[in-house]
Order: C-alpha cells, then structure tokens, then sequence
C-alpha cells in the first residue's frame, strides 16, 4: 500500500475571499505581519499498489478529472 | 416542444422548474434520474438548482461526473439545447461544457434577494423573448456564484458574444468578474445561469420576468 498526499491550492491571480478574511481575522486577533494567505484543500489517500509510478500516474489522473478544477486550482503530489 | 429536467440528490429546485415549464408549455417536462445513460429524445435539457451532493469537494463537481452528464454532452454536441440554473450552472461548469469557474461569493454569504439582469445578447435561443440591452427583474439565491475565468478566456468569452446576462444597476449579488450571470458556449445551444428565472414567471411570484427565458427556449412565444 502507498500513502499519498494530495494538496490542491488556487491558482496565482484567483481571488480568494475566504483567505482574505481569514487574513482579517489573524489579524484582529493581535498577529500583525500575516499576508498572502490562500485557503486550499489536502487529501490523504491509501492505494492499494506498490507501484509508485503507477500510483503516481493514477493520482496525476484523478486531480484532472476531480479533485481538482484545473481552471481555477493547481495541485500537488506527495508520496510517503 | 418536449422538455426534461435533470435529478440528482441533494437539488431542490427541480419541481420549482418542472412547474415553470409545465405551465410555460402547456406539457410537463419527463424527469431524468443522474443514473441514467441514455436520454429522451427532447428538444431541451434543464439541470435545476439545489445543492447537488451536499455541494462536497466543490460545488457541481460530483454530479458533473455522474453518468448521465456523458449522456448529456453527447446530446449538447448534437445539439441539444441544454439550460443550467444556479447548482445546474455550477455542474455544466464543471463537466467542461461551459468555459470559466464559479467561486464563493465575494461577501462569504449565501445571498437570497432580487437582482437585475441586463440581457446583453439577445439573439439567442434563450433570449429571443427580450430585447438586446433589456434590463429585468430576477432572484437569486447561492453561496458560490462569483464567476471567474482567467484574462484569455473572459477575452474570448465576451469577444465570442457568450456573455448573455450581466447584473445590472450595482446589483452585482457576488463580485463575479465583469458582472457576469450567465453565459453559454460557443454554438450557442448550452446557457448556464445563478438567476433563478424560473422563479419569476406569474403574478403570484411578483412579477413575470423570468418567463421570456422559457418562452424563448420552448419556442412559445406570443405573437
């Protein structure tokens, strides 16, 4: 079995209004100096293979077709 | 003209669009269950509002895979006319058959109000019904309809004339670029929308606004 960690995060350029008021909120709450926070998405997975080239290609597969929008996000692909 | 309205779990405005085109016209649309493969031969298919799968992992993006959205695109390319309202235009998003991407609303809250709409293209099967430039009254209710395409595709977008709706008079409900309500793709036969037009059609809603949409698409417009 493999473990894979998938981390989807927006798109430079893609307006993220919850990042902002997450910004807003560290900030009333005394941590001065934050910026640039963009909210993303992680999923762990468990795949039943020991092939990592093939697992590799698989989670490369299942961002394009769902866990990702690709019109709007960017992702990641962790193995362990 | 026959008619079918798309159901999945979790969309709730599936009978609010069955009873729009229903007494639009004068025939009850056959209802399509998300398992299906193969599609009545309609002239139409409407995927309504809701919030299809709990809206989990994004919104539309569980149904957009679901079986009978192959079968749909199969009938968009043979062209079909297919229209998506609100959680419908999140899922025709979704399933690439309309270009862009709806995020969460600008203001983080789920919006339920009127807007206004301007019909910025006319001449379309959707639109035939209003004249170009028309500003009118439509609800809105969602949490994630702030449209969003990157600088090449908006280009294309608005230069192709497949911006249809605009919110009009600062009624702009969710900071969605250029002020963009519905759009359609490039041969014109798939519109998706956030407005709820089927929910302004007779006196009793307030008013009959949203009734040229269906009357434009069934093909019953008054002389």
């Amino acid at each position: 079995m493999i473990k894979a960690r998938v981390t989807v995060t927006l798109k430079n350029g893609v307006l993220d209004p919850q990042g902002k008021a997450i910004e807003g909120a560290l900030s009333s709450l005394g941590f001065d100096g934050v910026g640039g926070i963009r909210q993303g998405k992680v999923f762990d997975l468990e795949l039943a293979t020991a092939d990592r080239a093939k697992a590799e290609a698989d989670l490369k597969a299942m961002c394009e077709k769902l866990l990702a929008n690709t019109v709007i996000e960017n992702y990641t692909i962790a193995l362990s | 003209m026959k008619s079918a309205v798309v159901q999945l779990p979790g969309l709730n405005r599936d009978r609010d669009m069955i009873a729009a085109l229903t007494k639009i016209s004068g025939k009850a649309p056959v209802t399509v269950w998300q398992t299906e493969t193969e599609l009545p031969d309609v002239d139409l298919i409407v995927i309504p509002g809701g919030f299809s799968y709990g809206d989990y992992l994004r919104c539309g993006a569980i149904a957009a895979r679901m079986p009978v959205m192959q079968a749909i695109k199969a009938k968009a390319e043979a062209g079909v006319k297919v229209l998506g309202v609100c959680n419908g235009f999140q899922i025709l998003l979704e399933a690439g058959l309309l270009p862009g991407a709806l995020m969460r609303n600008a203001s983080l809250k789920f919006v339920c109000r009127e807007v206004k709409l301007e019909v910025v293209n006319a001449e379309t099967d959707f639109t035939r019904a209003y004249g170009k430039g028309q500003i009118i009254r439509c609800p809105v209710a969602h949490h994630d309809g702030n449209y969003f395409a990157d600088a090449e595709t908006l280009a294309s977008v608005e230069g192709n004339g497949q911006v249809v709706f605009r919110y009009a008079e600062d009624t702009n409900p969710n900071g969605s670029v250029n002020d963009i309500a519905g759009v359609m793709n490039v041969k014109g036969n798939v519109l998706g929308l956030m407005p709820h037009p089927e929910n302004l059609i007779e006196a009793a809603h307030g008013g009959s606004d949203g009734r040229g949409l269906f009357a434009s698409v069934l093909d019953v417009i008054a002389a």
